[in-house]
């Protein structure tokens, strides 16, 4: 009976970047797959991406830093969740990642990290695979 | 006429002939059509030429309209500049790397800014936290200026700046270093980006709404003009508009729109085409259709030569110039198997040469992985030198003119960037295409697109979907930004504003301010601004307080 109800996805660019291409092609592809995205735009603090999640009631936040800057702003993000107990939310995250970074980013409680390259359907899959819904 | 009857027979036997061969070896593709949306024939011939008018297509290199070179000799005389684009961590350490690229044979300098610098914000802005020297070199005051330049004669080499919106608060600061070692405004040459219209749609780091930048960049032509006449005042940037997906016809067809908003709005502000116009240039991508690139720079030439004639009524042969920067592009290059990056860069810097580039950056092969290391980006300067000493395609000028397909790409990309143009034109210009989305949604669609043809494995990438290896040797030493540039650079800002002279800086200030609400040219208070201390993020705060900061409407 929950079935008609669509995975929501909110898409976000934390930091100074403006390399977009890569997560508006994400959007694309997750609507096309059946999701209702929303996305933030442009230079996004990570109190802002944590509020627009919760007031579009959101099941997954998926985060694009191509900047370098990404060990700061995702696990940023994570504790803000935390400390508002949001823990029901599948956080994801992209851009260009050096290896040695992932560890201390999923430790974090980022779910995945996906690199250039990646298929857009796998990334649908991943979600439609780990989405935590009740 | 005997000679096009004769070739029509041979056309005609060799269709037959094709279609014999078809019936047991078929194509490829059912219909071959490049990413831009041009058909691409089985064969080109004279036959297509029939009309092709060869003074009006075409001309001399160096004379109207400029399709074949802008300079009669071209690489005859002098190679383009080989221009590597360069920063990071603090000023200090980009300083050594320019030093290494400078030994390494490198012509000209290339400055990349880390993104609170291009966003006009001082590295212990909040917004900054994560991002310090991060995509490039932090500049906060003169202070770091003048170290990122220290040793380094500014009358001896041309600098490239990625700079756009505080684009006149950086060119004061490198005025002010010149003015410290001696060296004349005149004798600088070198260019600024300058160009917000492209950050709109494609590379995001504005921060006033499109006509008020109109103004900065407009005041900036106009002191440039008297002061600093060596100097490029704008490099009108087709490159991130590629890179943010568009196709080759895309890329010229909004930059040039985006060169004619600019050239309108100097008009407007009260200059003559012929005073401005012959510093305009132009920076575009060069990506991964061999072909199709080398009749887009060619194309681009043509079309723009006569949009300055016959628009703007531009006499100085030097006004209808297109002279362009070329960058390889970024988003072909893969994290998967990285070491054949290095050949896409080579065929690619290659296009960019037959299509007479002026000064060209040669991709390093570990930029999907990080920021390039000092030996990736040793090979990178390398594959320039290489075409430039060893392949001999620089000893006559535009040497693949004539060729049927070559000159039928040539017409197709013009032809169809004209009708763009005619279309933003019917939104009523650049500016107005941008804030109604259309620039946007175009170029999204067209990455949708091309991404949607690998994943269905209709365009194979080498290495991502097809020839994948399993296990993947990463390359060693990938450069690694110190996380401590950070806090340096925040103690900086301490001792500058501790020791500097405050009543000084804020005189300089007011007097930018009252400046900004009324219409005097914007540079000399900048650059008496500049000179007194004030920071970066100062300069920029005082103009924000007058003009407000752009809302970006995300379109998707």
């Amino acid at each position: 009976m929950t079935e008609a109800k669509k995975i929501r996805v909110l898409a976000a660019k934390p930091g100074l970047d403006g390399h977009d291409r890569g997560i508006k092609v994400i959007c694309a592809a997750l609507r096309d797959a059946g999701m209702e995205v929303v996305y933030t735009g442009l230079r996004q603090t990570p109190e802002q991406i944590v509020a627009a999640a919760v007031q579009e009631d959101v099941d997954v936040i998926a985060m694009s830093c191509l900047s370098g800057a990404h060990s700061y702003l995702f696990p940023r993000v994570m504790e803000i969740l935390k400390d508002k107990q949001i823990a029901d939310i599948l956080v994801l995250g992209g851009g260009i990642i050096p290896d040695e970074d992932l560890p201390a980013l999923k430790a974090n409680g980022i779910a995945e990290i996906f690199r250039p390259g990646t298929d857009t359907n796998d990334i649908v899959k991943f979600i439609q695979d780990h989405v935590r819904r009740n | 006429m005997d000679d096009w009857e004769k070739l029509k027979e041979l056309k005609v036997k060799y269709d037959a002939q094709v279609e014999k061969v078809l019936k047991k070896f078929p194509e490829r593709r059912p219909e071959f059509v490049n990413t831009s949306g041009i058909p691409i024939h089985r064969v080109y011939t004279p036959l297509q030429m029939q009309d092709f008018d060869y003074a009006e297509k075409l001309g001399m290199p160096g004379q109207y309209p400029f399709t074949r070179a802008v300079q009669p000799t071209a690489y005859r005389g002098r190679f383009w500049t080989m221009r590597q684009y360069a920063g990071f961590g603090t000023a200090e350490e980009t300083n050594k790397r320019y030093h290494f690229l400078l030994k390494s044979g490198q012509t000209g300098l290339s400055v990349a800014f880390d993104l609170p610098t291009q966003i006009g914000y001082d590295s212990d802005h909040e917004l900054a936290r994560g991002e310090v020297g991060k995509v490039g070199v932090a500049i906060d005051s003169l202070w770091d200026m003048e170290r990122l330049f220290a040793g380094i004669p500014l009358d001896q080499v041309s600098t490239s700046m990625t700079i756009n919106s505080p684009c006149a608060v950086i060119l004061a600061m490198y005025l002010a270093v010149a003015e410290k070692q001696g060296v004349p405004f005149s004798q600088l040459r070198g260019t600024v980006q300058n160009d917000i219209l492209k950050e709109y749609p494609a590379r995001g780091t504005y921060i006033f709404g499109p006509r008020r930048s109109m103004r900065l960049i407009t005041d900036i032509f106009a002191y440039c003009t008297k002061e600093v006449p060596q100097w490029n005042t704008i490099s009108i940037s087709g490159y991130h508009i590629r890179e943010a997906g568009s196709t080759a016809v895309q890329e010229v067809a909004f930059t040039l729109a985006n060169g004619i908003a600019y050239v309108e709005a100097a008009i407007q502000a009260g200059l003559k085409v012929d005073e401005f116009a012959p510093r305009l240039s132009f920076f575009f991508n060069s990506h991964n259709d061999f072909l199709e690139e080398v009749a887009k720079f060619r194309a681009a030439r043509r079309l723009w030569a006569k949009i300055m004639k016959e628009r703007f009524g531009a006499q100085d042969p030097r006004s209808q110039m297109l002279r362009f920067h070329t960058q390889t592009a970024g988003c072909t290059l893969t994290a998967q198997q990285p070491l054949n990056n290095i050949m896409r860069v080579a065929f690619q810097a290659m296009a960019a040469v037959l299509g007479g580039t002026q000064s060209l950056h040669t991709n390093s092969f570990d930029e999907a992985l990080a920021l390039p290391s000092e030996q990736a980006v040793q090979v990178a300067l390398r594959t320039q030198q290489v075409i430039a000493y060893e392949t001999a395609v620089c000893d006559t000028v535009d040497p693949l003119a004539g060729s049927y397909y070559i000159e039928y790409l040539t017409d197709q990309i013009e032809a169809r960037a004209q009708d763009y143009i005619d279309q933003i034109d019917r939104l009523g210009g650049a500016v107005a295409a941008i804030e109604k989305g259309f620039i946007q949604k175009e170029i999204q669609d067209s990455a949708y697109r091309y991404q949607r043809e690998i994943e269905k494995g209709d365009r194979i990438i080498v290495g991502l979907n097809k020839f994948q290896v399993k296990e993947e040797a990463k390359p060693a030493d990938l450069l690694k930004v110190d996380p401590a540039v950070g806090d340096r650079q925040v103690a900086r800002l301490k001792e500058l504003k501790a020791t500097r002279d405050n009543s000084a800086v804020q005189t300089a200030l007011a007097e930018l301010k009252s400046a900004a609400e009324g219409d005097l040219n914007l540079m000399p208070p900048i650059l008496k601004a500049v000179k007194s201390l004030a920071t970066l993020g100062e300069i920029c705060d005082t103009l924000r307080a007058v003009w407000g900061e752009y809302e970006a409407t995300a379109f998707v």
